[in-house]
């Protein structure tokens, strides 16, 4: 089990942060990615693997200032 | 009015410096209610200039229509408080220089317009600079719907958000929702300098 944005989401072993977004239909191009509390920058998505056990807060950014 | 609470405040902000990036809706409000809150130095970048169509939400007014807006805020600063230390830098912040103007501040505001460039802001501040904490701010378009605004922390990121909102380019930009926004990152700068309001 993992969590997302605080929800329990089922584990799945050797995801990458790529395929969990998709998984979690989090379409945005533009988000912010902590697991654990480490920043993963964008280009690390489809390479960094989501371990079972993290904690993974998904912020998207919305343009307009 | 609690005067030595006051004064206690005032010493600290009196030490305190806060960066923000971009002096747009959010940036023109947030630097003029931390200058009323007594920051002494805040160091300000934006790359642009005042236009008419800004007046319907950031802190600039008809007589400063073509003015650099780090200029025009500058001036409106010193039209409340002399004293402050205003440091601006009228250019466009990019990639792999994101972090330089702010190297020497307690805080860094984040306040840019477009989706991307806040990412990739927060992402290159919080990599390069990893013990400011940064208040960023996403969702402002659109009116009412108070409510639905919360802060998320993430490390010593923190997040003004409404995931409900929708990008600006499909919305409209107004006053009361962008400077309440735009507030609620000068209120959380303020926490993060005095410590929580007991």
């Amino acid at each position: 089990m993992i969590k997302v944005n605080g929800n329990n989401v089922d584990f799945i072993k050797n995801e990458t942060v790529s395929q969990l977004l998709k998984r979690m239909k989090y379409v945005f191009p533009n988000v912010v990615v902590k697991i654990n509390g480490d920043l993963v920058k964008r280009t690390d998505f489809i390479d960094t693997i989501v371990l079972d056990k993290s904690e993974v807060s998904v912020i998207h950014m919305i343009s307009g200032g | 009015m609690d005067t030595l609470k006051s004064e206690k405040i005032r010493m600290k902000l009196q030490k305190s410096s806060v960066g923000i990036a971009g002096a747009g809706g959010l940036g023109s409000n947030v630097a003029v209610s931390l200058a009323r809150a007594g920051i002494s130095r805040l160091v300000i970048v934006d790359f642009d200039s005042v236009e008419d169509s800004n007046l319907n939400r950031q802190y600039y007014f008809r007589d400063q229509i073509d003015m650099i807006k780090v200029e025009a805020l500058k001036e409106t600063i010193f039209r409340i408080d002399e004293s402050i230390k205003v440091e601006v830098f009228n250019h466009r912040l990019k990639k792999d220089t994101m972090d330089r103007p702010f190297h020497n501040v307690d805080v860094i505001v984040e306040a840019l317009d477009s989706a991307d460039i806040k990412t990739l802001f927060i992402e290159e501040v919080m990599k390069k600079l990893p013990n400011i904490p940064v208040v960023g701010c996403s969702g402002v378009a659109g009116y009412g719907h108070s409510d639905r605004i919360t802060t998320k922390k993430l490390g010593k990121l923190y997040m003004v958000y409404d995931e409900k909102a929708k990008d600006s380019s499909e919305d409209v930009l107004m006053a009361p929702r962008v400077i309440l926004m735009a507030n609620w990152q000068a209120n959380i700068v303020l926490e993060i300098l005095l410590g929580e309001d007991k």
